[in-house]
C-alpha cells in the first residue's frame, strides 16, 4: 500500500503541491446503481472520538497536533484500501479545501478550521484521508470530533455503505482507545451525535415534488419521522437544484441495523414513490411543459455566455429531470450529474488552470457547459 | 415553515409549555426582533437547552435539590468545561464530561434523542473480545454496563421487538432477539450458575 502526503513536505512542513483529483469522475456521483432516478447518492458516517483526548474545541494544540499525528499514522497503516490520499489540511491551499469539500470529502466546517463557536481557523492542525481512486471513503481527522468515518455510495446504497464504514470502524479501533460509555454509547462532542454515532444520508432529487408545491409536506413528515432535510453541501447549505439531503437526527436508543431497516425498507422507498409518482402526474398532465422546461434549460446551458453556479446547478437539475424521464433522447444523463461537480468554482478554477474572481468563473462556466454540450441534441 | 405573521421563512421555533399546553411560535428574522427573541440558537441542543430554560419555572416532582447543590457551578473536573459553558456553545469538553455532568445532561440527551436513554447497537469490538477472553465481571461493566444499565437496555429493546412483531417486521425481531441475547450471554459469562 502507498501513501501519499501532498499536504506535507519531507520534513512535514510547508511544500503544499497541487491535489490532482479534479479531472476524475466521482464514483458516488456516477448517477447509477438502485432507485438512481431520484436518488444520488448514499452516505454513512460515523463519529468517534479517542479516549483520554479532551475533544477538539477543548483540546489544546499539542492536544491537537498529538492526536492528528496518531490517527494519521492508524489510518494509513490499518489496510484500509490499496492506496490512501492523506492531506493535512492547514498546509494545504484554500482552494485544495474547496475542492474536497465539492468532491464531498470533507465538510465545509473542516475546510475552514472551526472547531467551536467562533474559534479555530485554517491554521487549525487537522486532516483527511481519502481511498484511491474512487473516493468513496473518506476519514476527518480533528473535524468536531477527533474522527469521522464517511463511506458514499451512488444510487440508494446505504447497506453496503454501513458494511464498509463498520469495517472500516474495528480496523481502526484495533488500533486506537475510543471513548466509549456503556450508557451514552460512543461519546461525541456534540450529544445529539451520541450513541451509535453514526448519520445516514440520501442525496435525493426532488424536482417534480418541489414544482408541485409539495416539498413542505416531505418537510413536515420529515421532522415527524426525526429526519433532518438539508442542501447540496449538508448543514447550513442552501437545497440547490432541487438536491435535498435527508439524514437521521436521533443516534441514541436505536442499533445501526435498525436504523438502516428504516431508512431502506420504510422511509426512503416512501419518499423516492412519492416524487415518482408527482412525476407521472406532472408527465401526464403537462408532460409538454416537462419537455419544453428541459430544453429551454438545456439552450440556456448550451448558449449562455455567463453563468452563475445557482442557474447552473437549477438548469442541470431540469435537464436531469427530462433525461430521467426519457424526454431527451439525446442526453446521457449521468454526464449531467459530472457537470455538477465541475461547474462548481473550485473545480472550474483546477480545470482551468489559473485562479479566476467570480466574473471569471461566470465567463469560464459558461464556456465550459457550452463544450461540453456541444455534441448534444 | 412559514412565519406566523407573514410569509417569509421561519428562522425561530419557540416551544413554551404553559399550564401544561404546549405553544409553538415560529418566526422570520425580521419578526421575531420586533418580539425580542435572540435568533441565535439554531441548533437542536440550543433549542432544547431554550425550551429547558422556559420550562425552568415547572415543578417537577422528585427533582427538589439542597440550595447548597443548587448554587455549586457545574464543572468537568477532567477539561474545566462547565455546564454554563455547554449551554453557550453546545459541544462538550471531553468524554469525561458525560461522566460528570451525567445528571445534568440526561435529560438534554433525553429530548435531543426522542425519550432514549440508552445506547443500543455496536459496542467497540476490540474491548468486548477482551471482556470475553477472561476480563470477568469488571472489564463486563466497563464496556457493557452495571446489570441495572443492561436491564434498562433489555427493557427498551424488549419494547422495540414488541413493537417489530406487532408490525410483522419479522427480520427485525429476530435482530432484535439477537442483540438481547448477546446482552443475556455477558449476564451468563457473569454470574455462571
Amino acid at each position: 500500500m502507498s501513501t501519499d502526503a501532498p499536504g506535507r513536505g519531507p520534513d512535514g512542513q510547508g511544500q503544499v503541491r497541487q491535489i490532482d483529483l479534479h479531472r476524475s469522475r466521482v464514483e458516488w456521483l456516477r448517477g447509477e446503481g438502485r432507485l438512481s432516478d431520484v436518488v444520488l447518492s448514499s452516505r454513512v458516517r460515523l463519529a468517534r472520538n479517542l479516549a483520554g483526548f479532551p475533544f477538539p474545541n477543548r483540546a489544546s494544540r499539542s492536544d491537537r497536533v498529538c492526536v492528528l499525528d496518531l490517527c494519521r499514522d492508524r489510518i494509513l497503516n490499518a489496510g484500509l484500501a490499496e492506496r490512501m490520499l492523506w492531506i493535512d489540511l492547514h498546509h494545504a491551499a484554500p482552494i485544495d479545501r474547496s475542492l474536497l469539500v465539492e468532491r464531498h470529502l470533507i465538510s465545509k466546517q473542516h475546510a475552514k478550521g472551526k472547531l467551536g463557536v467562533a474559534s479555530g481557523g485554517p491554521e487549525e492542525p487537522r486532516g483527511v484521508a481519502v481511498a484511491m481512486p474512487h473516493e468513496q471513503l473518506s476519514i476527518m481527522v480533528n473535524e468536531e470530533d477527533h474522527l469521522r468515518i464517511q463511506v458514499m455510495r451512488t444510487g440508494f446504497d446505504l447497506a453496503d455503505a454501513l458494511r464498509e464504514a463498520d469495517e472500516v470502524d474495528d480496523k481502526i479501533e484495533r488500533r486506537l482507545d475510543y471513548a466509549f460509555s456503556p450508557r451514552f454509547g460512543y461519546l461525541t462532542a456534540c450529544p445529539t451525535n451520541v450513541g451509535t454515532g453514526a448519520r445516514f444520508s440520501v442525496m435525493l432529487h426532488l424536482p417534480a415534488l418541489k414544482m408541485a408545491n409539495e416539498i413542505d409536506k416531505v418537510k413536515r413528515a420529515a421532522g415527524d419521522m426525526a429526519l433532518a432535510i438539508r442542501g447540496f453541501y449538508g448543514e447550513g447549505s442552501e437545497a440547490v437544484g432541487d438536491f435535498y439531503q435527508l439524514s437521521n437526527q436521533t443516534t441514541l436508543g436505536k442499533a445501526e441495523h435498525f436504523l438502516l431497516h428504516d431508512m431502506e425498507h420504510e422511509i426512503i422507498p416512501r419518499v423516492v414513490e412519492y416524487e415518482r409518482l408527482a412525476r407521472r402526474q406532472l408527465v401526464e398532465r403537462r408532460g409538454d411543459l416537462v419537455a419544453d422546461q428541459a430544453y429551454r434549460a438545456l439552450g440556456v446551458l448550451r448558449h449562455a455566455r455567463l453563468m452563475s453556479s445557482e442557474e447552473a446547478m437549477e438548469c442541470l437539475s431540469r435537464v436531469r429531470l427530462g433525461a430521467v424521464l426519457g424526454l431527451m433522447p439525446g442526453i446521457d444523463h449521468q454526464h449531467v450529474t459530472h457537470l455538477m461537480l465541475v461547474i462548481q468554482p473550485a473545480h472550474l478554477q483546477r480545470l482551468a488552470g489559473r485562479e479566476m474572481n467570480q466574473a471569471e468563473r461566470r465567463a469560464g462556466r459558461a464556456d465550459l457547459l457550452r463544450r461540453e454540450l456541444a455534441s448534444v441534441t | 415553515m412559514k412565519c406566523d405573521h407573514c410569509n417569509n421563512p421561519a428562522i425561530t421555533h419557540e416551544v413554551t409549555i404553559q399550564g401544561g399546553k404546549k405553544i409553538e411560535r415560529h418566526l422570520c428574522k425580521e419578526c421575531s426582533k420586533k418580539h425580542n427573541i435572540d435568533p441565535a440558537p439554531t441548533n437542536a441542543v440550543n433549542q432544547i437547552l431554550s425550551n429547558i430554560q422556559a420550562m425552568q419555572g415547572l415543578v417537577v416532582p422528585g427533582a427538589r435539590k439542597g440550595a447548597a447543590e443548587q448554587a455549586r457551578p457545574l464543572k468537568c473536573e477532567a477539561c474545566g468545561m462547565t455546564f454554563a459553558d455547554f449551554k453557550q456553545h453546545a459541544l462538550l469538553g471531553c468524554p469525561e464530561c458525560y461522566v460528570q455532568m451525567e445528571s445534568q445532561l440526561g435529560p438534554i440527551i433525553e429530548r435531543a434523542h426522542e425519550g432514549a436513554t440508552h445506547h443500543v447497537g455496536k459496542i467497540p469490538r476490540r474491548a468486548l473480545e477482551a471482556s470475553r477472553e477472561g476480563g470477568g465481571r469488571r472489564t463486563v461493566e466497563a464496556i457493557l454496563g452495571s446489570a441495572r444499565e443492561r436491564a434498562e437496555r433489555v427493557s427498551m429493546l424488549r419494547r422495540q421487538l414488541e413493537e417489530a412483531i406487532r408490525a410483522e417486521q419479522y427480520e427485525r425481531a429476530a435482530r432484535i432477539r439477537d442483540e438481547m441475547r448477546s446482552l443475556g450471554e455477558a449476564e451468563a459469562e457473569e454470574n455462571p450458575a
